[in-house]
């Protein structure tokens, strides 16, 4: 998958779970801050993530994920390892 | 074997057993969400926002363990029309029975005017209510017993800090019952439970009684959760254990009428209901709104709400699960009585 297609699929998931119009969750957008995501709905994202990219995000992880494009760098690595 | 030994008699229970009834007591005191924030530095929008509560009950002084565990099970007994003398067995699912012997449930049994039945408590924290209900399903239809009234009841505010930012605003107290009886039609599903106890830590008392009596400033031992651990395994593998018991009972989400998760967070049952793909037209209890997280107590007083409010009907097929520390958990279907 390209940068850009994991974005457009995160973004969905985004607007899923918390609601957000899709066209906001752009790479340099913040979770908590620009989007308005708090941490259970985090949670939510993550786990609805990794069936979606068929990758595993350990909690311990999910703080440092605080941009999309932070997500999204993370779901890269994860399907290339 | 000698030649003179003969096969031993057995009990022959009931082919099904059913609620005939459900009550409840909820403590006389409303705390709104304003009287907690001051000392979380928290706001009431914040709590709401975070779980759903606006207001809980919380126990004065003279509405103990027992005292509320018997005005929840007399409410569940009238239901049910059955006389406390019938009741051959009590059992009691709850976390804070401050003695730690005898149990809560002879004193109760006794204070309800049982012919002595048998009396034990049983500790699955907030997945307590779900396991006595299976408990007193297989009594019935084993015959050890006949009527078993299964009590769900807690004074969470006796351990819970009052400056914990993740527990102070959720737990409460209350008390629910279930008369569990024969029944002329299947009327309890069967059971879906289990434990994971690699997640021991993620809900549980402090430190043990000792530690807590040799600290320099002894206290009782408070609960600690982990919260955003307990929220996505409760959201997501607890969806996957309903649909089990859904699919053990033979139906479909299709076939509910109203589904009564554990009162822990009104987040985690929208996550439920969206993994789970529950259709819009079952019924959701949302007792936690004003009730907060009661443990074992929450799914009784829950469906009690549900009743009372006519959102679940007599013969209304209900899916029942309850989940907390240790971590343990248990499901299944029953109808309304």
């Amino acid at each position: 998958m390209s940068t850009e297609e994991i974005r457009a699929a995160l973004a969905d998931i985004v607007n899923e779970v918390a609601g957000v119009d899709a066209d906001d969750v752009q790479l340099d957008k913040s979770f908590v801050d620009d989007l308005d995501v708090d941490s259970l709905s985090m949670v939510e994202v993550v786990v609805e993530a990794e069936e979606k990219f068929g990758v595993t995000i350990p909690d311990d992880e999910v703080k440092n994920l605080k941009t999309v494009g932070d997500a999204v760098a993370y779901i890269e690595r994860a399907q290339a390892a | 074997m000698s030649p003179a030994a003969r096969p031993l008699l057995i009990e022959q229970g009931a082919s099904y057993a059913g609620i005939l009834g459900i009550g409840a007591y909820r403590p006389a005191r409303v705390v709104p969400n304003s009287e907690i924030v001051d000392a979380i530095d928290s706001s009431d929008e914040w709590i709401q926002q975070r779980s759903g509560i606006k207001t809980r009950h919380i126990a004065d002084d003279s509405e103990t363990v027992v005292s509320m565990s018997v005005a929840a099970a007399r409410d569940a007994l009238a239901a049910a029309r059955v006389d406390a003398r019938q009741v051959d067995c009590v059992v009691v699912a709850t976390v804070s029975h401050l003695l730690q012997t005898p149990s809560a449930a002879t004193a109760i049994a006794h204070e309800l005017g049982t012919d002595q039945a048998a009396a034990f408590d049983i500790s699955a924290a907030c997945a307590g209510f779900c396991h006595g209900i299976a408990l007193a399903s297989d009594l019935v239809r084993g015959g050890s017993a006949r009527h078993v009234v299964v009590i769900g009841v807690e004074r969470l505010s006796d351990i819970t800090s009052p400056t914990d930012r993740g527990t102070a605003f959720i737990f409460a107290d209350g008390a629910g019952a279930a008369v569990v009886g024969p029944s002329d039609t299947p009327a309890i599903g069967p059971v879906v439970w289990g434990s994971d106890g690699e997640q021991y830590d993620l809900i549980r008392q402090r430190e043990d009684w000792r530690d807590a009596i040799a600290a320099e400033a002894p206290e009782i031992p408070h609960l600690v959760m982990r919260g955003n651990e307990v929220f996505r395994w409760a959201a997501f593998s607890m969806a996957k254990v309903a649909q089990q018991a859904l699919d053990r009972a033979g139906l479909t989400v299709d076939d509910l009428d109203c589904f009564v998760p554990h009162q822990a967070n009104n987040r985690i049952t929208d996550a439920m209901a969206r993994a789970m793909k529950l259709p819009s037209t079952v019924r959701i209890a949302r007792d936690i709104i004003d009730a907060g997280n009661t443990s074992a107590a929450s799914v009784p007083l829950a469906l009690e709400r549900m009743i009372r409010d006519g959102d679940a009907k007599s013969g209304d097929v209900a899916l029942l699960i309850a989940f907390g520390a240790g971590l343990a958990y248990a499901a299944q279907v029953v109808t309304i009585p």
